[in-house]
């Protein structure tokens, strides 16, 4: 499949994949910046803004967005991480100018006053939601344990008191200082025309304003390493999350990384499976490697009746002290890297799929990657790249931390129990 | 562009489908076993969701690890669900791969070792995932409203309850697998990058010499109230809605279809407009249509803080019971271009045309061409839609919530 760059005058990058046997297209506007970018009085604001990107325009109001997206049978969203803001949608090829037009045009946004005000009782409902699943704020929650000062341990959606704090012109700053258009990117896959598309993004976003980008706090850290329960008696599991280091997203030891990170706690035949879910200890047990510009981490998770929460800590921790001290075997690399193989291939047949991974790539990999370069990124990886990773990284130098009913746990083998 | 699809009934009543996408790479294969929840015997409920997690803990000559191995391996992304009418067992991989897949499912289908020593342990799976809805509010919403709006065996949820699971013997397990594992009625759906007629030898061979038929009768109980509130002390009070509206394969179908996707097919669609975008009283809030073969039911969503959500409530039944009074050609178009785009996407998704396949077999026992969709959904007006309001209008609303206080509906 044909890869195609070109950098517009400002600063804007444009790449694609053309696939003329597609049924779609899809394309994206990924702006390098995310909750890690915010100063702690801006805390929420990325995630805000992302939804105020929707609410309207001087050629549009929040309703014409919602209606000319939805009059060309657009799916479409947006998502907000740590680091990226992304802005995408797949339509048939034939709505492929309008979806720019529309895309480009939101990515300008007014910020009305009025809009901003009746959104952000959105924010606040989002995060209600999310407070109601113990999980998802368990996750929130270990993450500023681990990161402690590091940025990467903001919060993404704020908190009720962030948000509501937040003003338009706060918001409008943080707009003005990280959507400038070098810091964005625009990814196209599936059936386009390339030079119809550069000339169409050309004329909507041509005129954007070019500005510094980067960012401040690109340290690597291995976390705190602290143990905390927070007790919610109205919870009914135990949910315990153990995070630790890992490479970041630009080394090359990242895809032995993930594989590790399958190995050990992928949803079937994982280590974990078989020592926690398959005896039926706790419903959930998960590992995975989460990259990150200048650092990435390892977590791991479970959920279990609260009364077994003791016992399976200990096993998850028996398991990384045992994957730390003897590694994996030759057999459980192959197992993930078949599951891993199969996923990229499937992932990437589709438009909107191969768009972020494109999108993906670039911005953390600084260049081009073809599914084929993925493929032989994971086929190549040996035991002793995943040894590399579990001397540099240790799986057992973990930051631990457990939201549910229980009063008190202790942390097998460590003086630090609480 | 119209793809092409193959069928086959086997003599013993099972039915192969296939979907050939020669633009893929990768193949998704679906079988449809008729042992939903529906199936569970009432002192037994949550029988079918441990039969499901047992059934893959061996098989033919692989123990439960050498089984699980064998499907990473050939990198099968997959999982086992219970719904009402069936067990499903989803799997997708690399196309290269399905005929060995499809060997390892026969052994599952036909040879599970159903372990005794393993029954304990799924059996407290089972009941974890009973506690663990406790932490998922807005599920446990709909399986509430699911309770008090259907009779039974159609309001059974596959989780089950505590009694039923702790009442399961391996003997009562192993009899449920006997009467409801058979042939006859079972559907195997694959779409990829395949070939129909070794797909076909393939199958046969592994599925042609099974014999058997299940009972699959039910009896319907009697209606369940249609109001409800659940005390919980949570930040957002959860809100269930359900009404009743026309199967698949009514004349009124698409007029349905169109008519809940007025309400909520997209982002300028009318709840989310009226109740989050005007508002801003939820982040979530959605109706969906479901069906079964001789009944179908909108559902609604929405979940408030809990001291708008009295507001959010009102609103989303002023919506509901405006629908007859009219929708506007523009509204139909948006939902037009949203059927017909996601018509014309899903011929991207392996896993969804397979889906697909299987479930248009069920209902109408014929698979619905690309064409035959697209010009139902051309079709549609806002004179078909308003009519259908008009005849089957939302009302008899059996309302479920889930927060610190209850609601007024």
């Amino acid at each position: 499949m044909p890869f195609h760059e070109h950098i517009l005058a400002n600063g804007l990058r444009i790449i694609g994949e053309s696939s003329p046997s597609a049924r779609s297209a899809a394309l994206g506007f990924f702006v390098r910046t995310g909750s890690r970018d915010e100063t702690t009085e801006e805390c929420g604001v990325t995630h805000f803004l992302e939804h105020m990107v929707f609410k309207g325009t001087p050629r549009r109001t929040a309703f014409d967005v919602n209606r000319d997206f939805d009059a060309i049978g657009a799916d479409y969203n947006a998502f907000t991480s740590e680091e990226t803001t992304v802005f995408h949608a797949a339509v048939l090829p034939e709505y492929l100018p309008q979806a720019v037009d529309l895309l480009a045009d939101i990515m300008r946004p007014s910020l009305r006053q009025e809009d901003f005000d009746m959104e952000k009782q959105v924010i606040i409902e989002e995060i209600g939601m999310y407070e109601d699943q113990p999980m998802w704020s368990a996750y929130d929650r270990a993450k500023r344990l681990y990161f402690a000062d590091h940025k990467l341990g903001n919060s993404i959606l704020g908190t009720p008191q962030s948000i509501t704090d937040l003003t338009r012109d706060q918001m409008h700053a943080y707009f003005q200082r990280r959507y400038v258009a070098p810091n964005l990117l625009v990814s196209v896959a599936g059936n386009i025309d390339w030079p119809a598309f550069v000339a169409l993004v050309e004329k909507q976003c041509g005129h954007w304003e070019n500005g510094p980008i980067g960012r401040n706090g690109l340290v690597e850290t291995n976390g705190s390493c602290r143990f905390e329960l927070l007790t919610k008696e109205k919870v009914a599991q135990e949910h315990v999350i153990l995070i630790s280091s890992g490479p970041p997203a630009d080394s090359p030891l990242r895809h032995a990384a993930d594989l590790l990170g399958m190995a050990i706690g992928d949803d079937s035949g994982s280590r974990l499976y078989w020592a926690l879910v398959d005896p039926g200890l706790a419903d959930s047990a998960d590992c995975s490697f989460h990259e990150y510009e200048g650092t990435g981490a390892f977590y791991t998770s479970f959920s279990c009746q609260p009364e077994q929460s003791e016992e399976d800590l200990e096993l998850v921790l028996d398991v990384l002290r045992d994957v730390q001290d003897n590694g994996i075997s030759e057999e459980e690399l192959n197992q993930a890297r078949n599951k891993v193989l199969s996923r990229v291939v499937r992932g990437s047949e589709r438009p909107k799929g191969r768009m972020m991974a494109l999108g993906m790539n670039w911005i953390y990999q600084h260049g081009y990657r073809s599914v084929d370069d993925d493929l032989r990124a994971y086929e190549t990886v040996t035991l002793e790249t995943i040894d590399d990773v579990l001397e540099r990284y240790p799986l057992d130098r973990a930051t631990t931390f457990a939201l549910g009913p229980l009063a008190k746990l202790s942390l097998p083998g460590a003086n630090g129990a609480k | 562009m119209q793809p092409e699809v193959y069928r086959h009934t086997f003599a013993n009543g099972m039915t192969l489908l296939a979907e050939r996408m020669e633009h893929v790479r990768s193949a998704a294969l679906n079988f449809l076993v008729p042992a939903g929840c529906i199936h569970d015997p009432s002192e037994q409920l949550g029988l079918g969701a441990v039969l499901a997690d047992l059934i893959t803990r061996g098989a033919g000559e692989r123990d439960s690890r050498e089984l699980t191995l064998a499907l990473d391996n050939l990198g099968l992304d997959r999982s086992e669900s219970v719904g009402l009418m069936h067990t499903r067992f989803w799997g997708a991989t690399v196309a290269r791969n399905l005929p060995a897949a499809l060997d390892i499912y026969a052994d599952i289908l036909r040879r599970p070792h159903l372990p005794d020593d393993e029954i304990d342990a799924v059996k407290a799976l089972a009941l974890q995932d009973l506690v663990g809805l406790e932490d998922e509010p807005r599920s446990k919403v709909l399986v509430e409203l699911r309770k008090h709006s259907y009779p039974t065996p159609l309001s059974n949820d596959h989780r089950g309850t505590v009694e039923g699971i702790e009442r399961l013997t391996a003997d009562g397990i192993r009899q449920h697998y006997r009467r409801l594992f058979q042939p006859a009625g079972l559907i195997l759906s694959v779409a990829g990058n395949i070939e129909w007629q070794p797909l076909l030898d393939r199958v046969g061979q592994l599925f042609g010499d099974w014999t058997g038929a299940a009972d699959t009768t039910y009896t319907l109980g009697s209606k369940p109230t249609n109001r409800a509130h659940l005390t919980k002390d949570l930040e957002q009070t959860q809100i269930g809605v359900v009404y009743d509206s026309v199967p698949i394969g009514h004349a009124d179908y698409y007029a349905a279809l169109g008519a809940v996707n007025v309400l909520s097919g997209n982002m300028s669609s009318r709840l989310f407009t009226e109740v989050r975008e005007k508002e801003g009283l939820c982040y979530s809030v959605w109706a969906t249509y479901q069906t079964l073969k001789d009944r179908a039911r909108v559902v609604c969503y929405a979940g408030s803080r809990n001291e708008r959500a009295q507001r959010t409530l009102d609103v989303l039944l002023r919506e509901l019971r405006r629908l007859p009074d009219g929708v506007e050609p523009d509204e139909v178009q948006r939902v037009q271009a949203g059927l017909k785009s996601s018509l014309i996407m899903q011929q991207e998704s392996t896993a969804g045309r397979a889906l697909s396949l299987a479930s248009d077999w069920y209902h109408l026992g014929r698979v619905r061409s690309f064409d035959e969709i697209r010009a139902a959904i051309d079709g549609l007006t806002p004179q078909s839609i308003g009519e259908h309001t008009r005849r089957c209008p939302p009302r008899d609303f059996t309302i479920v919530t889930l927060g610190p206080k209850p609601l007024v509906g």
